[in-house]
């Protein structure tokens, strides 16, 4: 472990892929520190490499070229079940489509990142309870998610990012399929949650209404950094 | 959690598992019909073969290998020490149902008031101990065989004929039996074949002095252990059906004494074999080795065989209802393994961003791999044992359905059945070998799903 001053360090990130023979360039030395406890924003057209340099901070992808740091741990030093229980503990995943489980209640969703913990019965049913009464669904626990409407899907994934106690968030245009109302409600929790928690939450995202909240902006375009942006208040 | 999410994506498309469970039910199924069907078959055919032949035989030294074709040279000198041995070893004494001595010959049998003949195959037994050794019953299975052998423990003179030769013999309305040709006019020849073996058997019935006897008789020409011929007077009491034509047209069973007669006239009497049933076939390793421990200790020219041994249909029908039973399951087998292949691997498919999702959350690769291994496991689970309790209840319905069949080498016609009682290692089998196949099955879609790059997962619609 290095030093944890920053939620995630990038130091000439570059991830190229193969595409039928030719050599895609989707991030070309991206160096960017993120603070801590922010509500920082990963800005830019599609085809920008927004997606892609969420996947290096989530340590779901590895790059090319360069270092990612997160939360103080260096990702390329860590082997595939390392990263995963790395996951498991630092960093919480909020998704476009919820991505929640279809066969599980929205309390075993939300209970679903804590059994990966290893934790007791007694403590993953209080965590998971006041996680759910935190988003406004302590009464909607049983039910599936295909009983829940898009908003209320959200919550069950904001919670069951939040439940483990995560040091980053990470949210890919996590208002992308709600309507204003209710993209509205999912930032304003999040913003809730990430104050409560001192949590540092990274989105990607092209909704102005969620861009107008963030702590910080970065700005892609063609895989490189082009703007950098801290919000007065900050 | 982990069975709870397995469990309700098997539940999730629903006709699809049911198919799967349907698939590896049909397979238990026929595994159990059929396991049961030739588990009857092979105890059928041992207690067939046991009831003839018995468990174990003792022998001439070198008489299994070369004595056949010529048994009266391979008697056995001082049979009654031999059978007073193991009716006296304390070891072999519980063991024992029965232990009897047995003549073998051959020879040809004539009916020569009608100028008929033919060469026969024959056996003397001793009565009481034949008909004990046609009891044999202990999977009490029911055959129509006579529960008696025909034989006549007070009047040696007394024997059984096979219905072929018996019809050969044209004592077809003597002996009552159907399906006979209608009697042909004979032809008249100059100079009988016959006269000289004719002239035998009158001067021996003559030496015997008899009154005129009204029964059905045959007369046995056999050439003695010396060398010289032999004829002898058999008042046949009954015809059986032997089950393989070869022997229904040959066989001739006598009383012990007769056989000894006709075998060594007037010289020494022996024994070609000392049969020896068992109360269990489960008991006949142990007295085999027992047997051969007494012939090494006591250093007796004498050999020991077995019923699988002696008779190699035995063998060959185990053998080739293994084999066939073998092919079903492999082929059973084959069809699971597709079947949730199939399923398992749509599963991986329709499930990809879930898989994803999970390894994003922190689920190790091995976790997706136990997760996808276990619903094959429940798949493989409900589908074996419903199979297994569809297979017995099937069994149990054909056992009472009062249908019969002729069992190989029978000479009449069986219930049919299917064992059920005494089966669970089949069964216990199946279950396992089902079990071990879903297993294989949902291995392959299980590691494809395990090694799913996460990225590439999620973004999967």
């Amino acid at each position: 472990m290095t030093d944890p001053s920053h939620a995630v360090r990038l130091d000439a990130v570059e991830k190229t892929y193969e595409e039928e023979g030719l050599r895609v360039t989707a991030l070309a030395g991206i160096t960017a520190d993120i603070p801590r406890g922010r509500f920082v924003m990963i800005v830019g057209p599609s085809g920008s490499g927004k997606s892609t340099l969420l996947n290096l901070i989530g340590c779901i992808d590895r790059p090319s070229k360069g270092s990612v740091e997160v939360a103080g741990q260096k990702i390329a030093e860590l082997s595939d079940d390392a990263l995963t229980d790395f996951r498991a503990r630092a960093v919480g995943f909020v998704f476009q489509n919820f991505n929640l489980f279809p066969v599980l209640s929205a309390y075993e969703n939300v209970e679903y990142p804590l059994l990966l913990l290893g934790l007791g019965a007694r403590e993953r049913r209080e965590r998971t309870m006041a996680m759910l009464d935190q988003v406004g669904l302590a009464d909607q626990a049983r039910q599936r998610p295909n009983q829940l409407s898009g908003g209320q899907k959200q919550r069950v994934a904001i919670a069951r990012a939040l439940v483990k106690g995560p040091s980053l968030v990470l949210a890919d245009e996590p208002t992308a399929n709600l309507d204003s109302a209710n993209g509205a409600a999912i930032i304003a929790l999040m913003r809730d949650v990430q104050r409560q928690h001192d949590t540092s939450f990274v989105f990607s995202t092209h909704d102005p209404q969620l861009m107008s909240h963030a702590d910080e902006t970065f700005s892609l375009r063609d895989g490189k950094l082009v703007g950098h942006h801290v919000a007065e208040a900050v | 959690m982990l069975f709870k999410l397995a469990f309700r994506n098997i539940l999730r498309n629903r006709r699809r598992s049911v198919m799967s469970i349907g698939a590896i039910a049909v397979g238990a199924i026929a595994m159990v019909l059929f396991g049961g069907f030739v588990a009857i078959i092979i105890l059928g055919v041992q207690t067939d073969t046991v009831r003839r032949t018995g468990h174990l035989a003792i022998y001439r030294d070198g008489f299994f290998t070369f004595g056949s074709g010529n048994p009266a040279a391979w008697g056995m000198q001082g049979y009654t020490q031999v059978l007073d041995m193991v009716k006296q070893d304390p070891v072999l004494a519980p063991m024992l149902e029965v232990a009897t001595p047995t003549v073998s010959l051959f020879g040809i049998a004539g009916n020569f008031a009608i100028e008929a003949s033919r060469t026969f195959m024959g056996a003397g037994v001793v009565p009481q101990d034949r008909d004990t050794m046609r009891r044999w019953n202990p999977y009490q299975l029911t055959y129509n065989n006579a529960a008696d052998s025909g034989l006549d423990a007070a009047d040696p003179t007394k024997g059984v004929v096979g219905t072929g030769l018996a019809r050969i013999l044209g004592l077809c309305e003597a002996l009552k039996l159907s399906d006979c040709p209608p009697p042909q006019a004979k032809e008249k020849l100059d100079t009988p074949v016959s006269t000289d073996i004719a002239a035998l058997a009158d001067s021996e019935k003559s030496a015997n002095a008899e009154p005129v006897d009204t029964r059905p008789h045959i007369d046995l020409l056999a050439a003695t252990a010396g060398g010289a011929p032999n004829v002898i007077n058999m008042v046949v009491t009954r015809a059986d059906r032997q089950g393989v034509k070869e022997l229904d047209d040959a066989m001739v069973l006598m009383h012990f004494d007769l056989a000894q007669q006709l075998l060594y006239g007037r010289g020494e009497k022996r024994a070609i074999a000392i049969v020896l049933q068992l109360h269990s076939t489960a008991d006949m390793p142990a007295a085999k080795a027992r047997i051969a421990e007494l012939i090494r200790t006591r250093n007796l020219p004498l050999e020991v065989r077995d019923f699988i041994e002696i008779s190699p249909f035995y063998g060959q029908v185990t053998g080739m209802f293994g084999a066939i039973f073998t092919f079903i399951a492999a082929i059973m087998g084959v069809i699971v393994l597709f079947t949730v292949v199939n399923t398992m691997s749509m599963s991986v498919m329709e499930r990809t961003a879930e898989i994803g999702t999970a390894r994003a959350i922190g689920l190790r690769r091995g976790g997706i791999r136990r997760q996808f291994l276990l619903e094959g496991w429940i798949l493989g689970a409900i589908g074996a044992s419903a199979g297994l309790l569809i297979g017995i209840g099937i069994a149990m319905i054909v056992n009472r359905s009062g249908l019969t069949w002729m069992p190989p080498g029978q000479s009449a016609p069986s219930p049919l059945a299917v064992m059920v009682d005494g089966m669970w290692k089949l069964h216990a089998g199946i279950w396992l070998g089902l079990m071990v196949m879903t297993t294989l099955a949902a291995l392959l879609p299980a590691n494809r799903a395990a090694r799913l790059p996460v990225v590439d997962a999620l973004r999967h619609v």
